[in-house]
């Protein structure tokens, strides 16, 4: 029984890593090249309120969050775009609000109240059959929709005012991105917690972003950065007991921190190379 | 000749609120026009109506005469909105110049990326080619949306205030390749110095509110009071002066 069960979990958190790896290699890449990261931090925390709602009506908590975190992310775009409000402001409150109505109905959910942890740290024991599932599905979707409307996401990102002179689809792209976007960091709260998910999908694509600017190569490479970061952190976890979501993050900070100090190296070889060059 | 674009009895603005009454031009292939006109006469509102982007409350634009399509016009904005820090490179950019024909797919083709390089070189930026915008100078990044709006080879070349951030090294340069580019395809300009521009332009444009079509290459005080067109007070330098003719 022991080794099915270690069997069956080495599975489900190599393929949770794999998904969530690819979620954080082209959502990451997108939220951090745009400067969404506070957004998507909004995003994470209205979702614990559809946690609370799926609680207390008995239906799969990541059902009410998904729902909660594509009309939060379609909601804060429409808002700032219709320009009825800022950004920053309609972010804050969805941010807040989510929480507070996760808490009352959790309160309010008669019986037993459910273990939050998992949901706030995420906890690879939580994550079900079903989960992965949908990582795998929204995994998919994500690289079809990268791969095929890979320009025109790059441009309407960049420039959105020029791509409305060559496409009237600027609006449909837009609410797309951000409605994915907000789905698949739906999809990934179970793994890495409602709290430390902005840090899988800000830290790689940061640490690549200090070595290319190119956004292909930043979605390959975080990718990659992830994969290794959640796999370490899966087995540390694992063997420590500590929450994995918190130790993915202490170990992508590590990476982050490393990948510093060797830009800083590799800057200091180019400028001896340089001032040698320029002596001779 | 057959005009490239004409415009009759427009009216547009946003909101509600009219911008522009009852404009009326004809556009030729070998036109280069100077746009010219106070703040908010609506000068760039009259590019964006003719890029499609602001739609005329009334009258009519009619591109059929010289089969101008809208995959000819080339667009460079007043303050490109690109954010310089976004990760893409100077060919990514330019590339963009070519997605009006590309449809949501957008595959860039290796003759594409062949025509980037070379527009690229022609104007000077060949060592930039993958560099990212952050480490480009002001007047690099303009050189750089000039080279995103003629990649598709326009009939017709929208500009609006296009020597902005360009250091006045480069700008009777950047103005000389404008006229190189005018053999090929027509020219409306914005700018508010008319003095500079003057030298190059084969006409003017008055913009405010309304338009005045001057068919000269030069221009004078009394021109613009009788098209009602006050130029205001610009710097340059620490001088304020008025910009009109050569100075």
């Amino acid at each position: 029984m022991g080794s099915l069960f270690e069997y069956t979990f080495v599975v489900k958190s190599l393929l949770g890593a794999l998904f969530a790896s690819i979620t954080a290699g082209i959502v990451g890449t997108y939220i951090v090249s745009r400067r969404m990261v506070f957004l998507s931090g909004g995003i994470t925390h209205a979702s614990f309120g559809g946690i609370g709602l799926g609680y207390y009506l008995g239906v799969n908590p990541v059902a009410g969050a998904a729902l909660f975190g594509l009309s939060s992310a379609l909601g804060i775009e429409y808002l700032s775009d219709k320009g009825r409000m800022r950004e920053d402001s309609a972010i804050g409150i969805l941010w807040a609000f989510g929480m507070a109505v996760g808490i009352i109905f959790i309160y309010l959910t008669p019986g037993y109240a459910p273990n939050l942890m998992g949901y706030l740290f995420g906890s690879i024991l939580t994550v079900t059959w079903g989960d992965i599932i949908i990582l795998g599905i929204m995994s998919v979707v994500l690289i079809f929709y990268t791969i095929l409307f890979y320009r025109l996401i790059l441009y309407i990102s960049f420039d959105e005012s020029y791509a409305r002179t060559f496409t009237n689809r600027v609006g449909l792209f837009k609410y797309l991105s951000v409605g994915l976007t907000g789905l698949a960091i739906v999809f990934n709260i179970r793994m890495a917690g409602v709290i430390l998910i902005i840090s899988l999908l800000t830290i790689p694509a940061n640490i690549v972003s200090l070595f290319t600017r190119k956004y292909s190569r930043i979605i390959i490479w975080s990718f990659v950065i992830s994969f290794i970061g959640i796999s370490t952190g899966f087995a540390f976890s694992w063997v420590t007991g500590l929450p994995t979501g918190a130790v993915i993050v202490f170990v992508l900070v590590i990476f982050w921190l490393l990948s510093h100090l060797m830009r800083a190296l590799l800057r200091r070889g180019a400028s001896k190379n340089t001032s040698s060059v320029t002596l001779k | 000749m057959k005009s490239l674009l004409k415009l009759s009895d427009l009216d547009a603005g946003y909101d509600g609120s009219v911008v522009l009454r009852n404009i009326s031009l004809d556009v030729y292939p070998d036109d280069f026009i100077g746009i010219i006109g106070p703040n908010g006469g609506g000068k760039t509102t009259l590019l964006r109506v003719i890029l499609g982007l602001v739609k005329p409350l009334s009258g009519r634009i009619d591109f059929s005469s010289g089969n101008l399509r809208m995959s000819e016009i080339g667009y460079l904005p007043q303050i490109a909105q690109g954010d310089t820090l976004f990760p893409v490179t100077v060919e990514d950019v330019v590339l963009s110049g070519l997605m009006i024909n590309k449809g949501v797919f957008g595959r860039m083709t290796h003759a594409d990326k062949r025509r980037a390089r070379e527009v690229i070189n022609d104007l000077g930026l060949g060592n930039t080619i993958g560099q990212p915008l952050n480490e480009l100078s002001g007047g690099q990044l303009q050189r750089v949306y000039l080279a995103r709006a003629i990649i598709g080879s326009p009939r017709l070349l929208l500009l609006d205030e296009p020597a902005n951030f360009v250091d006045p090294t480069f700008e009777a340069d950047f103005y000389e390749k404008l006229k190189v580019l005018n053999q090929r395809m027509a020219i409306m300009m914005v700018s508010h110095d008319v003095g500079t521009i003057s030298s190059y332009v084969k006409s003017f444009a008055c913009v405010n509110g309304t338009i005045h079509y001057h068919p000269h290459d030069k221009i004078t005080d009394e021109d613009l009071r009788a098209y009602g067109c006050p130029i205001q007070l610009v710097t340059h330098g620490d001088v304020p002066h008025v910009v009109l003719k050569k100075h």
